[in-house]
């Protein structure tokens, strides 16, 4: 029995990665570094990689590092993870 | 919205590749016994499930090597640390990697350096610091005095690992999961013979035939511990680290001892903990962190007889009258002999009326110590370089006028409850010879795989030692067969959830089996338990697994994982079952059986499984005799030589 593949992006309730499509060559290089295989190439040619399985991503930032262009993708922890901090204090 | 696959579909296709040396998994170890059996001479194929330049625990980077102790500035001796880290694990401990570590680790780190790594301190950023020799350009962690464990520039060494596997001519296979090992009936036992692998992408399967292999794969994960939403932060490592290697050796014969040790859980930061390295805290990467309370109050560092410390470089020496102390990835509270400097334990600090939250405030440090936790080890460690570092600066984070906060009452970010675990902490694995052999002939293990392993220098050098062993030992012999049944079999097994329609999802299962592990084995343990647990992961694997269902590779590797996850949950549990009393080191309390580390007990139990009947072994601790003179006898070829 022959099988064709589909994907479906699976949702998360976190968004680990955006990317600005005005700075975003579609290069693929994040989609090939990723050791989770979050990301699958965008059918349009130049344009940012779809981010299929959010919900898997490890947060180790190894896009971000193989992007040629600073800015064009961005990693962010959910929310409940931004660790608080604030001005010294001295007693 | 349903979209196209965009690779090509390649189920149905097989290709069958030879080499002498097969490697699975491409992680540190991996790579490192890659090179030394490219470097005898040997054909090696590697085969990665991510992609090899970033891949594995060590993928994004990591700060610091631990116990490379043939530095030019240790004032250890390899014999002396690893015998320290025997003792301090109550022996149980791995002597003979640990000895390779402490014996072999530095001549990695030259190897990196040569591969285009960075491990030293060449534009001069921390000249003069106390951490800092300022002849060799190393940095030290920890015990500024004796200089055995190493600050290290780990974002550049996977990429460079993978240009110089391409550069020896290594065949390297990223996308594609290795999923069973083959194996022979001989005379002399069972012997592996091969493995098989599937593309992740495209689905085709790889049937490999070697003369040697050797597991590099991860420890088991997602055991305890998952979260079906954000799997990915379910655990401290990657998420497609969660143990196939355990789980195809298993299911193939393979023998492993302490898989009844986990301990309360650490990291989750899908769930109670917080994405490691960005809270405030004084251990590991942010050892010596000045730490204050809610008021700015500083909290005292104290020496191992109490006496408070009064400088900062007091926090980095031994305490009067001792040689060195223990500090690292698998040291939580060590032995008075090893213990090192500490802030006051928190219930000492509650009776002395400090306040929550607390805080780490660097800018109370001296200027290059903020500098080097602040930039270069939190920057360096693995995800912290972005997700860490980059993410906190741009909130405005600025460690001279702000101090980042701690949550809980120690350094792990979070209180876990008791069922929460994971194998973390020197957890259980495969037990070997000195060659790092498995008990089947033609099979090596290293890293992650190995019982009581620890961090990356322990990978590296595991894993070369073990391309060395399996090159050697591929020299000498030659193919065997793989049964065309065992192909057919292994297929159907991989295969069958995409010919299930809309069915169970992995998270699903995945689900189950950690909710079921939580409740079955958790902290306390007793037969009756264990054995309702296995109960309902044997219902699992008859009943459920079949009803998996997915719609392309990607999820199939993901279903894949999860069938191992079963299997490392199984085994986890009979191991349970075989150790009849309750341990300290093993972080195991039977109800049932609650006394604590009797004699009779004091000796590495073995699992394995044979015909589906499990099999218990008993091995003293010792097994592997004087570390240093068992060491010599086998590797009369390496000392001298060093690394190439």
């Amino acid at each position: 029995m022959s099988i064709s593949f589909t994907a479906q992006t699976y949702p998360a309730s976190a968004r680990p990665l955006s990317f600005d499509e005005s700075l975003c060559m579609g290069c693929n290089r994040c989609v090939n570094i990723c050791q989770v295989d979050i990301l699958l190439p965008n059918a349009t040619a130049g344009k940012p990689p779809i981010v299929c399985y959010p919900g898997e991503c490890y947060y180790c930032g190894s896009c971000v590092m193989a992007c040629p262009v600073p800015g064009a993708i961005r990693l962010r922890h959910p929310l409940m993870n931004e660790t608080k901090f604030v001005p010294v204090k001295k007693p | 919205m349903e979209r196209q696959w965009p690779y090509e579909n390649q189920l149905g296709q097989e290709e069958v590749l030879r080499c002498d040396v097969l490697v699975l998994g491409g992680g540190l170890a991996g790579c490192y016994a890659a090179i030394a059996a490219a470097r005898a001479g040997q054909s090696v194929i590697v085969v990665e499930k991510g992609a090899t330049a970033r891949s594995g625990a060590a993928g994004s980077g990591f700060d610091h090597w631990e116990v490379a102790c043939t530095n030019p500035c240790c004032k250890i001796s390899p014999k002396e640390m690893a015998e320290a880290f025997i003792d301090e694990q109550d022996h149980y401990s791995n002597g003979i990697a640990h000895y390779i570590e402490c014996r072999e680790g530095y001549d990695r780190l030259l190897d990196m350096e040569r591969f285009g790594g960075k491990i030293r301190d060449t534009e001069d950023e921390f000249k003069g610091a106390a951490f800092r020799d300022d002849e060799t350009k190393l940095m030290f962690a920890y015990d500024y005095e004796n200089r055995y464990t190493l600050r290290v520039w780990g974002s550049t060494f996977k990429p460079a690992l993978y240009q110089e596997l391409l550069r020896l001519g290594v065949r390297v296979l990223d996308r594609v999961e290795a999923t069973a090992l083959f194996t022979e009936e001989t005379p002399a036992g069972k012997r592996c013979v091969g493995a098989s692998g599937m593309q992740v992408r495209t689905g085709k399967f790889y049937r490999f035939y070697a003369k040697s292999t050797i597991l590099t794969m991860s420890r088991p994960a997602r055991i305890w511990l998952f979260h079906p939403d954000l799997v990915g932060l379910s655990e401290f490592r990657p998420t497609q680290s969660i143990g196939s290697g355990h789980a195809m050796g298993f299911r193939a014969g393979v023998e492993f001892t302490m898989m009844e040790k986990s301990v309360k859980g650490e990291f989750s930061a899908a769930g109670r903990s917080f994405p490691p390295y960005s809270t405030g805290n004084n251990h590991n990467t942010w050892y010596a962190a000045t730490m204050v309370d809610a008021r700015g109050v500083e909290i005292p560092y104290v020496d191992r007889d109490g006496n408070e410390l009064k400088t900062v470089l007091e926090r980095y020496l031994p305490a009067k009258g001792q040689k060195f102390f223990l500090k690292g990835g698998v040291i939580d509270e060590p032995k008075y002999e090893y213990r090192g400097p500490e802030t006051l334990p928190f219930e000492e600090l509650m009776r002395r009326g400090y306040q929550l939250p607390f805080y780490a405030d660097l800018s109370r440090m001296p200027e290059e110590e903020r500098r080097v936790i602040w930039g270069m080890m939190v920057g360096e460690e693995g995800k912290t370089k972005i997700p860490v570092l980059q993410s906190l600066t741009e909130r405005g984070f600025d460690p001279e006028k702000d101090m980042l906060q701690s949550y809980g009452t120690g350094w792990q970010s979070a209180a876990f409850l008791a069922q929460e675990r994971q194998l973390f902490g020197a957890p259980g694995g495969i037990i070997h010879d000195w060659d790092l052999k498995t008990n089947l002939d033609g099979l090596y293990a290293a890293g992650d795989q190995l019982f009581a392993s620890d961090c990356c220098g322990f990978a590296a050098s595991t894993g070369y030692y073990a391309g060395r062993k399996a090159a050697s030992a591929a020299k000498k012999t030659d193919f065997g067969q793989i049964s065309e049944s065992d192909v057919a079999k292994e297929k159907e097994r991989l295969y069958a959830p995409l010919y299930v329609e809309d069915d169970m999802d992995w998270r699903e299962l995945n689900m189950a089996i950690s909710k079921a592990m939580q409740n079955y084995c958790g902290g306390i343990k007793c037969k009756d338990l264990l054995l309702e647990g296995l109960h309902l992961l044997e219902k699992y694997e008859r009943e459920d697994v079949p009803t998996l269902s997915c719609k392309n590779p990607h999820e199939l590797m993901r279903t894949h994982e999860v069938m191992d996850i079963l299997t490392v949950s199984k085994m986890i549990i009979q191991a349970c079952l075989l150790r009849e009393s309750s341990s300290k080191p093993l972080c195991f309390e039977r109800s049932d059986f609650p006394a604590m580390d009797p004699a009779k007990d004091r000796h590495f139990i073995t699992i394995r499984q044979e015909n589906g009947k499990i099999i218990a072994g008993h091995v003293p601790h010792d097994y592997y005799g004087d570390i240093e003179e068992e060491y010599e006898k086998r590797n009369q070829d390496y000392i001298g030589g060093g690394a190439q």
